[in-house]
């Protein structure tokens, strides 16, 4: 198996506070890591710090091998590493089929025949097969405004394999979204990583989720490294069981 | 370098009056989102209003204390109850636009019902020329600073050392907090917006003497209000001061070194480099920023 | 969208461009050059529609533009050479300039980015009046020619309305092309969520500053029109109150819709001419009615009756589902 992360020594400080810390890992092709960790562990930043929103203090990000540290996001995104957000990030005013084509139009192409090629930047059918794969099908003309907040969740969701991506970086994506919807996403989520073979992390409060989907777990606390294992093993973990329950 | 020191005390007169026109922009800014394209007619009408209170017959000293009611009245009041209230949950731009045609409406209406000439206007400064420091400077211009100054100085301790002042900071920095901690946010803004006539109809009895009232003359004098806001930062009084008078003495120096015809560039670029290298202004705090 | 509601649209399209065809016709001379003017405003307007209604970006400066490209028709057409060629010039020099207008765009945003825009429209005013040996100064350029197109002279003025009809009609094509193209979703992606936008691999950069410069771009076209309908130009048509004109073009008629600009040029250059019978109250006039109508209607007219036919539409929508559930319950 190779590696298509490699987070090394990432740091970023606000001021003076250490936001994340050093935290190093590695995930491998096709595999689920969770990142689980109390509420201001450091969790987003660390994402941010790795999809270059945030540009780290010090360390290394690494996709597939290649220094990316400090790309800008877009950039980024046309390596191949995708994300979703914690709060719902759809186009409401584009249709569920235009919200997916503009996720996918950038990654084919150049400018030049984004603007003389047709107005589906040719992607149409791929879109519909991703409608279909989200169960959205009789949504597509839709706006995304007016879904519900589980089907606007899966949009975003799908949003992030439009362009085909290496590596998917899932914010919450179970946040707010309601028993039924949960777990068709989970199930969508797990499909599509086993036929396509795209690599997940996914940040979730939602253990049982976590738990189910994710071939590893990691666990953050107070901007560090806390543990790194399979769900079983971090469930067992005292340490964990400290941070997560208390003293 | 013989009559810098004229230079300096006209410009520092000018700037003074446009330091009172951009605190009252920025204070409508602060306090209710409005960007008052119409500010500089704000200065222009008041004028109008004291000449034609004076037309009728009144003094002076009367057609003044009747200019800045009717101000306070119209540009205040009305401004506030009739535009801004309407539009004002509508986002920054419609009502900006709005201004701006409501800057159209002001300097049409004063050409037709009043005049499209320029017309006198009597100075409260005595006209003459002192001497200070073995030079002559003339005395309208000392005058002007002064009061400026004077008015600069009473708005600031309104601000800074009374209640009503702290509580119109409140709402400005933040209007949610200010009315849970029991700010009465509505009569606050509804202050500000009668303190920007009051600083406005000020400014025009100031400026009209040497420029004359003439329904046009509140183009240039809105534009240098804008730039003197935000060279001096958008979102503190005393950066809006400080813009002001820097922005009348560049304009002045500039007029005498530069060229008459480019006069007008010199604080524009001074505005450009500003707001690409620092957005905040000399004086402001960084705006907060949510994503 | 129903079918007949289409057909409906369709059917309204063809008599207004009929109607903007044969109406004229006996219109006189002054009629003629009010509705190409109108012409030619709205293709200023559509440049900022792109600039500000879809990319999101504020701009104060688009007179500036229309006054560069009136300035070079003016200067290229009275030394004998062809307006295509002024038009070339007008475009890739005012798309040039926009590109570089829209770097501060990159950094500042909203209001600040309105007075850097702002304080540009009124420096390139201050090159129109003072720079006398490229552009006459406050004298002006006079007997600019009017074109020939395709062996047609123009010099009449029922031929150059429809020239300027004509060019109106090959922009709107061009601009329908480019708002339903991948760019012009990207576009609408910049001014709802750059955040979102950069996420999904949109150069929100390049897009920004591709909004400016093709919306600049318009502006100069509108210029190189501008001239020869005029056939004299001084700088204060370009001063900073036709920048704010054409904005108020653009939120009157319904910023982020593609016949906003038709509508708000209509309001802007035909409204006055209508209320010239009261002489002397005309602009007053029509500055209450502009804000009245922004108090009403603050998304402007087409974003009114957008969200009137929504309302309509969830109505109905309603209305059916009650009827079905009635039938529901009273089925035996």
């Amino acid at each position: 198996m190779t590696a298509v992360l490699e987070v090394s020594d990432i740091r970023k400080s606000f001021g003076g506070i250490k936001a994340v810390d050093g935290v190093s890992f590695d995930v491998q092709e096709g595999e689920i890591l969770g990142l689980i960790g109390p509420n201001g562990c450091g969790k987003s930043t660390l994402f941010n710090c790795i999809l270059g929103q945030l540009m780290p203090t010090g360390g290394e990000v690494k996709v597939d091998g290649k220094v990316v540290t400090g790309l800008r996001p877009s950039e980024l995104n046309r390596l191949g590493v995708s994300r979703t957000f914690q709060l719902l990030q759809v186009f409401p005013k584009l249709s569920v089929r235009e919200n997916l084509i503009l996720a996918g139009q950038e990654h084919q192409g150049n400018m030049m025949s984004r603007l003389f090629g047709p107005s589906d930047a040719g992607l149409s059918a791929a879109a519909d097969q991703m409608i279909g794969f989200f169960k959205l099908d009789h949504l597509a003309t839709e706006a995304a405004g007016g879904l519900s907040y589980g089907q606007q969740k899966l949009l975003d969701a799908a949003m992030a394999f439009m362009g085909g991506p290496r590596l998917v970086l899932l914010d919450e994506p179970a946040g707010g979204v309601n028993l039924t919807m949960l777990g068709d996403l989970k199930e969508r989520l797990a499909a599509i990583n086993r036929e396509r073979r795209a690599t997940f992390v996914v940040i979730e409060h939602n253990m049982e989720f976590v738990m189910s989907l994710c071939t590893r777990v990691m666990v953050m606390a107070e901007g560090k490294m806390l543990a790194m294992g399979t769900p079983a093993e971090v469930r067992a973990n005292p340490a964990v069981i400290e941070a997560y329950l208390g003293h | 370098m013989s009559n810098l020191l004229d230079l300096l005390v006209a410009g520092l007169a000018t700037g003074a009056i446009y330091a009172l026109v951009a605190v009252g922009f920025m204070l409508l800014w602060q306090t209710s989102q409005t960007i008052n394209f119409a500010q500089g007619e704000f200065v222009m009408l008041p004028a109008f209003l004291m000449l034609a209170v004076m037309h009728a017959g009144a003094p002076f000293w009367l057609a003044i204390i009747l200019g800045i009611l009717l101000s306070l009245l119209l540009l205040g009041l009305g401004f506030k109850l009739l535009l801004v209230d309407p539009m004002l949950r509508h986002g920054v731009l419609p009502l900006a636009i709005a201004t701006m045609a409501l800057a159209i409406g002001m300097k049409e209406a004063v050409k037709q019902f009043f005049s499209a000439e320029a017309s006198p206007f009597p100075s409260i400064v005595p006209a003459g020329d002192v001497s200070i420091l073995g030079r002559v400077v003339s005395l309208q211009s000392l005058g002007v600073l002064a009061l400026a100054i004077a008015v600069v100085i009473g708005l600031t301790a309104l601000l800074n050392r009374t209640s009503v002042g702290h509580q119109m900071q409140a709402t400005a920095q933040n209007p949610t907090v200010a009315r849970i901690i029991g700010v009465p946010v509505e009569r606050m803004i509804l202050l500000t917006f009668l303190i920007n006539a009051f600083l406005v109809a000020l400014a025009s009895l100031l400026i009209t003497p040497i420029y004359l009232a003439k329904f046009s003359s509140g183009e240039i004098l809105g534009q240098a209000a804008f730039i003197a806001a935000i060279v001096g930062g958008f979102n503190q009084v005393r950066g809006a001061i400080a813009g002001g008078l820097l922005i009348g003495v560049v304009d002045n120096l500039s007029a005498a070194y530069v060229s008459t015809q480019y006069r007008a560039a010199v604080p524009l670029i001074l505005l450009i480099v500003i707001i690409l290298f620092r957005p905040q202004g000399l004086l402001g705090r960084p705006e907060e920023r949510t994503v | 969208m129903t079918a007949t509601g289409k057909y409906l649209r369709i059917a309204l399209g063809v008599v207004v461009i009929a109607a903007l065809i044969i109406v004229p016709m006996n219109f006189n001379r002054y009629g003629l050059f009010i509705l190409s003017q109108w012409a030619v405003m709205t293709i200023a307007a559509m440049g900022l529609n792109l600039t500000l209604g879809y990319a999101g970006q504020v701009s104060l400066a688009q007179g500036a533009f229309v006054g560069i490209g009136a300035y070079a028709a003016a200067i290229m057409t009275t030394q004998g050479l062809p307006l295509v060629a002024a038009l070339g010039v007008a475009i890739v020099l005012c798309f040039a300039i926009g590109w570089i207008l829209g770097y501060p765009a990159l950094r500042v945003q909203h209001h600040y980015l309105a007075f850097v825009t702002l304080a540009f429209s009124t420096l390139a005013f201050l090159v129109f009046r003072n720079e006398d040996w490229l552009t006459k100064g406050i004298y002006g350029i006079s007997n600019i020619p009017r074109p020939n197109v395709l062996g047609f002279a123009t010099n009449r003025p029922l031929p150059f309305y429809y020239f300027c009809l004509g060019s109106l009609a090959l922009v709107s094509l061009a601009m329908w092309w480019l708002i339903r193209s991948p760019w012009g979703r990207a576009f609408v992606a910049l001014r709802e969520n750059p955040v979102r936008a950069l996420s999904l691999g949109i150069d929100t950069r390049r897009y920004t500053l591709m909004a400016f410069a093709i919306g600049s771009a318009l502006g100069g076209v509108a210029g190189t029109l501008y001239a020869p309908l005029t056939q004299y130009i001084d700088p204060v048509p370009f001063n900073l109150s036709l920048s704010l004109d054409l904005l108020m073009m653009v939120i009157v008629g319904g910023s982020g819709f593609f016949f906003g600009p038709f509508l708000g040029a209509m309001i802007a250059v035909l409204l006055p001419e209508w209320l010239r019978f009261t002489q002397g109250y005309y602009l007053m006039l029509y500055a209450v009615a502009v804000m009245l109508l922004l108090i009403y209607s603050p998304t402007g007219i087409l974003g009114s009756l957008d969200r009137y036919l929504a309302e309509r539409r969830t109505k109905a929508a309603s209305a059916l589902r009650a009827v079905a559930k009635s039938r529901l319950e009273t089925a035996p």
